[in-house]
């Protein structure tokens, strides 16, 4: 039966290569016009045109044209999950050192104002005699996600892989979701988007939610156009202090951002007592956090924050 | 005998034309305190259209509502207007049903307030979205799984539903209308005659009506019921303490019978004293709303202990935050305000008889009215601004929720354009209804038919 399951994906994945890979060729390369003489490199690339032609064009004169032939395209793509993959995320609490570099990343590659997150670090105090630490705090990615029960027009959504999207090009601004999140993880377009001029012509990437739109809510990605290209998530490459793994739950394998060493993601979770936030409300979110065991002592905290 | 018989025809017929007189006052005489009223309301309309161009195109920035506090004044303004339309079912339907005589003169001011209610109800919702221009994504979209599409279907069911109780009983009185209102201009006479749907007055068609009426009567309970049940379950379906309680429906619907029965209350006092209703709206009337009043609000009292007690008993963590925000933090003071002069005084006063005159009757139905706004807004904001994770790295704004002045206006201009329908409905058909008045004081079809 599996293997019957397996060999049929399979071949369906061949055949959508099939169909796929020339018209994605023919639509994402456009060759650009003769205006520029003077840059010519000498190096040839090979280009198949939509009618089917080999042709070899000089380097110089290929632009990447990521606008897709179809409308709506990334959308469509971004609304299935990669396949064989389910996502996740361990936050290692006794490295995070409040460095911001993960938030300073995620504000600036989707587009956020500065009052706006998508991931928090947070200043947690869990009781009197405890020492206070940082946590940082995403979309909880949950599996049984209480926003993506209450969206009335299907614009959030939870794909095959675990990741929670938003489509703002069908989100009609009611927030329900945001009420709903016990996390606090969600947006909202309060303003018109910072740098909107500079966003006007990009198509919208649903996997990035860029651009942002006034009066629709925007949240954490995972950041799934990264994914898709096999990286790791934008906040996950930019921490100095090795706080992040990711991983896909399948394979039981997650790679840290930092030192780029990839452990078995039950043995970290296990060895470290792994908990995930609110467990009791039922959730089941896909980030896992490691208690902090050294816990940095703090000074000067300012007292209102807690 | 023949003689007796035509002195009572007279008789009937001198009193009909009395009551048409009286009736139709509304719709022949203009007053001043009319004129400025309506003036009034259509100013604050145009100041909320206006405030509300201006939101459109600066975005919901302009409300004081962010991404901790993401619904404020509108959604509460949202639930108290569903809350008000409540009445229409308890008067025309309950009372009707369960043979209460005297409601008769409150039906129809019951139903239009319900209508205009969910009318105003339906533009305050759309005037919370950040994208008004994607309303049809909720047709074609549309999630069965979200309790705002569960909301849309009800209230859309409701509003039918009454607009249909408000204009089937009007029906005798518009063909009545359109016989002898023959001094008005062409189009209202065309307007009563098209509504009239050619109504003869005949045993059958009497019949009819009676039996779609009952029909109506009976279903539109249980659609009044969800609609505020299903209005509580936006947030109640969620896990935020405060609205993750199970009592919330009925809590709801409770408070909604209290607030309903005070607007009717106030409504009936300006129709009364504006045009000299006494014989209509007599102090009986009143008595008996005021004793409808202290009924709807024990019930309701008794939800709040329920919602307020048990949870403040047990102190669990989460909830703790909320009710000691609510008992002594912030909204301490107007959570204690709207439980006391909003609930046990206005039951403790209105047991007394004196205080169900009318004047004393007003001002108590005007205080419930005004705590009940503000029980809708202490429902919807301090859950928002307590969540279980902590307020960090946002604006110190963030923490706090003041409707800005645009929020003031706009909410105040669709509560107008509610009291502008009521009002502009009493100034073209008869506010107390005709035919059935007649019937009650023993003038017959037939009379009214000639």
């Amino acid at each position: 039966m599996d293997n019957h399951e397996q060999k049929k994906s399979r071949r369906s994945f061949l055949q959508n290569l099939g169909l796929a890979g020339p018209a994605l060729l023919a639509g994402n390369v456009l060759l650009a016009g003769c205006s520029s003489p003077e840059n010519v490199s000498g190096k040839k690339t090979k280009v198949l045109t939509a009618d089917n032609r080999l042709v070899e064009v000089d380097a110089s004169r290929i632009t990447d044209a990521s606008q897709p032939a179809e409308k709506g395209y990334l959308t469509k793509r971004g609304r299935k999950g990669l396949p064989g993959k389910k996502f996740v995320l361990v936050v290692d609490l006794g490295k995070c050192k409040n460095a911001r570099k993960c938030m300073d990343k995620c504000e600036a590659v989707h587009q956020l104002r500065p009052d706006q997150h998508h991931l928090n670090v947070l200043l947690m105090k869990d009781s009197e005699h405890t020492s206070p630490y940082y946590m940082p705090k995403h979309c909880q990615h949950c599996d049984n996600p209480p926003c993506v029960k209450v969206c009335p027009v299907d614009a959030t959504f939870k794909r095959s892989d675990g990741i929670v999207l938003i489509d703002n090009e069908r989100c009609i601004g009611c927030r329900f979701c945001i009420a709903a999140c016990p996390y606090t993880a969600r947006s909202f377009n309060w303003y018109e988007p910072i740098d909107a001029e500079k966003y006007r012509d990009i198509p919208y990437d649903i996997e990035k939610n860029v651009p942002q739109k006034k009066g629709t809510v925007t949240k954490c990605t995972f950041s799934a156009d990264c994914l898709r290209e096999g990286k790791l998530p934008y906040c996950v490459s930019a921490c100095p202090n090795g706080v992040y793994y990711f991983g896909n739950l399948y394979q039981n394998s997650v790679t840290n951002g930092t030192t780029g060493e990839t452990v078995s993601l039950s043995a970290l979770l296990a060895k470290n007592s792994a908990y995930r936030l609110m467990e009791d409300l039922g959730t089941a979110p896909s980030v896992y956090y490691l208690p902090p065991k050294d816990r940095a002592l703090i000074p000067e905290i300012d007292g209102t924050n807690l | 005998m023949t003689d007796l018989y035509r002195r009572d025809e007279e008789i009937k017929k001198e009193r009909l034309r009395e009551l048409d007189t009286d009736l139709t006052k509304p719709i022949n005489e203009t007053s001043l305190s009319f004129k400025i009223w309506t003036g009034f309301l259509l100013l604050l309309i145009a100041a909320a259209g206006f405030m509300y161009v201006r939101q459109l195109r600066l975005g919901l920035s302009v409300t004081d509502m962010r991404d901790i506090a993401s619904w404020g004044m509108y959604i509460s303004n949202f639930v108290f207007l569903i809350a008000v339309s409540l009445v229409g079912s308890l008067i025309t339907a309950i009372l009707k049903l369960s043979n209460v005589k005297w409601s008769t003169p409150l039906t129809r001011i019951s139903e239009i307030i319900a209508v205009a209610a969910l009318i105003s109800a339906l533009l305050i919702i759309v005037v919370d979205m950040g994208r008004p221009d994607r309303l049809w994504h909720i047709f074609v979209f549309g999630r069965l799984q979200s309790p705002i599409v569960w909301d849309i279907i009800v209230v859309n069911t409701y509003l039918v539903l009454s607009l249909l109780l408000l204009y089937l009983p009007l029906i005798p009185d518009v063909a009545h209308l359109g016989r002898f209102m023959t001094h008005k201009p062409a189009w209202q006479q065309k307007m009563y005659r098209i509504l009239s749907l050619g109504w003869q007055g005949t045993g059958d068609q009497l019949k009819l009506l009676e039996k779609s009426v009952f029909v109506l009567m009976v279903i539109t309970i249980p659609v009044a019921f969800s609609i505020h049940t299903v209005t509580s379950w936006l947030f109640a379906s969620t896990l935020r303490p405060g609205w993750d309680s199970t009592i919330f429906g009925p809590y709801f619907v409770a408070g909604a019978f209290m607030v309903g029965a005070a607007a009717v209350i106030v409504v009936m006092y300006f129709i009364r004293s504006e045009y000299s209703y006494k014989q209509y709206l007599t102090d009986y009337h009143f008595n008996m709303m005021g004793k409808l009043l202290v009924l709807t609000s024990l019930v309701y009292l008794y939800f709040n202990l329920n919602e307020f007690m048990v949870p403040g008993y047990k102190m669990k963590s989460g909830e703790s935050a909320h009710i000691l925000e609510m008992f002594k933090g912030d909204y301490a003071m107007m959570f204690w305000l709207v439980q006391t002069a909003g609930l046990i005084v206005p039951i403790i006063l209105l047991v007394f008889k004196p205080f169900r005159k009318p004047r004393p009757l007003l001002i108590i139905s005007l205080v419930v009215v005004a705590g009940a706004f503000l029980k809708r807004y202490l429902i919807v904001t301090p859950t928002l601004l307590n969540p279980f994770l902590p307020v960090q790295n946002y604006p110190e704004s963030f923490a706090h929720y003041h409707p800005t002045f645009s929020e003031c206006i706009i909410t105040s201009g669709s509560i107008a354009g509610m009291a502008l329908l009521v009002t502009l409905f009493i100034k073209l058909f008869p506010i107390i209804p005709l035919c059935e008045t007649a019937h009650e004081i023993g003038i017959d079809q037939e009379t009214i038919n000639s």
